[in-house]
């Protein structure tokens, strides 16, 4: 599938701290930025016929599309690659109905007020008490501390730092640098709070090797796109952003993830389950990642970034702490911008969608870091976890 | 040696869901056992336990006694106390152990004594944690 689908219409609620949403609720949030990305696309809410979200969205499409008096819903997608692993799937499946004629118009969204209900860095727990393949998974791992996916992502970069020597002030300038991304983008929570290396390396630990500037914001807010056919999208009001390819998927024996389960093969353990991700979607567009011009790569922790970089062909293996340590991630100078609005780490964390809105931006050539004459963009979604992946080009 | 922290975390913690398919896992802990399951078609060890073998399809499996020896395959150190009551049992050690006599089979599990460090040689240690429930633990093992 290349180049099947367009995204055309794109908006961001207002970003908080979880908890500081206080004038409406999730759902709300939701509803609005639906209607703000349609009409950013110059469409009206009765050219929507579908909707594709992920994570077992509690803002369900049958609401959502009878509270917005959607006339005709043609197309209902949730995706099963596992929680924030699903932003870039939806998106693809979002371009598939469309490809196939299933839809016409597709909207991807995403609310997440995690003051309104669980925030992620706190333990899963109390729920291991079914008979379905996740009680049996959790009942391995929670009875051992194994609350979240910080501990789970943290056995993942420890065995990464074993074996290429990868250190945690390597893992600082990942921090550090999508922080400076923030910090010039009036949206992003972290905007008035600027990071040194010595802030991160001070920071509070959580889960060695992370502390607390190794992980992703919690937060409120809500992202939504739209899609439409390359032939809609032309005579619409932005310049279209192509699905170049789209895939998701997951590794052998990976379970439900790294947050949960560590029995997969040794030697996609040093990676972030994103390797045939990476294949798949290079050969889909017929590119290679020299090509890239930018990169949203998902980052509930700093080390992940890491594995990604180098599942994703951006630098050899083993030897994404240097290249990080070299600045290769920063806006404007290094070789390829990452998290230009600051990423889940200091924007805002909604569940990897704000990466995509983030690449819309950059290809329209409206970013508030703006790579000069950005074509091609890479996001990725959840690493450690069944996931998925986007290159859009313009 | 360092001492061993008993009991490793206070009550109340989460308690495993015992299903048809791990519960000979935790009736073996409860008797000081460990043991994994192993497909008898074509003897490939495999945990999480499951219904079916991943490498030949096979639904006929056995359970098969392991010494509990083994080495870190990697460590967490968690300093955070996710649960309100684990706040005097932080920090602790969340190791993922590759058993010595069950090829590929790796377990989440907690150190008990001494420094984590990839590599480092275990050994199973039991400890109940309800009337139901006995989970295995690792100590530092001198090879």
């Amino acid at each position: 599938m290349k180049d099947t689908a367009a995204i055309v219409g794109i908006a961001e609620s207002e970003y908080t701290k979880w908890g500081k949403l206080a004038r409406c609720t999730e759902y709300q949030l939701a509803l609005e930025t639906i209607l703000r990305a349609v009409d950013d696309a110059g469409l009206t809410i009765d050219d929507v016929d579908g909707f594709a979200s992920f994570s077992n969205d509690r803002n369900e499409f049958c609401f959502v599309a009878t509270d917005l008096g959607v006339p005709v819903v043609r197309y209902a997608g949730m995706t099963w690659v596992v929680g924030g692993g699903g932003a870039c799937a939806a998106v693809g499946d979002a371009a598939m109905a469309i490809a196939t004629g299933t839809a016409r118009c597709v909207v991807v969204y995403r609310s997440i007020a995690m003051g309104q209900f669980r925030r992620f860095g706190r333990a899963l727990a109390g729920d291991v008490v079914g008979v379905r393949p996740q009680d049996a998974a959790l009942g391995f791992a929670l009875p051992f501390g194994l609350f979240n996916a910080t501990v789970g992502m943290a056995l993942l970069v420890r065995r990464h730092m074993h074996r290429y020597g990868t250190t945690t002030e390597q893992l600082g300038h990942v921090a550090v640098t999508f922080r400076r991304h923030a910090n010039r983008n009036s949206a992003a929570v972290m905007h008035d709070r600027p990071m040194t290396l010595a802030d991160h390396a001070a920071a509070p630990r959580i889960v060695e090797p992370f502390g607390l500037l190794d992980c992703c914001l919690e937060t409120d807010g809500a992202c939504a796109l739209v899609l439409v056919s390359p032939e809609r999208a032309r005579d619409l009001r932005h310049r279209p952003v192509y699905v170049a390819a789209a895939a998701q998927g997951t590794g052998p024996r990976y379970g439900c993830g790294a947050w949960a389960m560590h029995y997969m093969p040794e030697e996609d353990y040093t990676g972030g389950n994103t390797q045939t991700l990476a294949k798949s979607l290079y050969q889909t567009a017929g590119v290679e990642p020299r090509d890239l011009d930018c990169a949203q790569l998902y980052d509930h922790y700093t080390g992940m970034v890491l594995l990604q970089l180098e599942d994703f062909g951006i630098c050899p293996r083993g030897e994404s702490g240097p290249f990080a340590a070299a600045g290769e991630l920063a806006w404007p100078d290094g070789a390829l911008p990452t998290n230009t609005a600051g990423g889940s780490l200091s924007e805002a964390y909604i569940h990897g969608l704000n990466h995509v809105v983030e690449a819309v931006k950059q290809l329209r050539g409206v970013a508030v870091s703006q790579v000069p004459d950005a074509e091609l963009a890479l996001v990725a979604s959840g690493s450690g976890i069944p996931t998925s992946a986007l290159l859009l080009r313009r | 040696m360092s001492v061993m922290r008993r009991p490793y975390f206070p009550p109340g913690m989460p308690l495993p869901a015992i299903t048809d398919d791990t519960r000979p896992f935790w009736d073996a802990c409860r008797g000081g056992e460990l043991v994994i399951q192993r497909c008898t078609g074509c003897h490939t060890f495999r945990h999480l336990p499951a219904p079916v073998c991943w490498q030949c399809r096979s639904f006929a499996h056995e359970w098969i006694r392991v010494s509990g020896r083994g080495t870190i395959f990697t460590h967490a150190t968690v300093h955070r106390a996710f649960l309100p009551e684990l706040a005097a049992y932080v920090p602790y050690t969340v190791v993922v152990v590759a058993l010595d006599d069950a090829s590929g089979v790796r377990l989440v599990s907690n150190l008990v004594d001494g420094e984590p460090a990839i590599g480092l040689p275990v050994e199973v240690v039991f400890e109940e944690v309800s009337p139901e429930v006995t989970v295995p633990r690792f100590r530092v093992r001198i090879p």
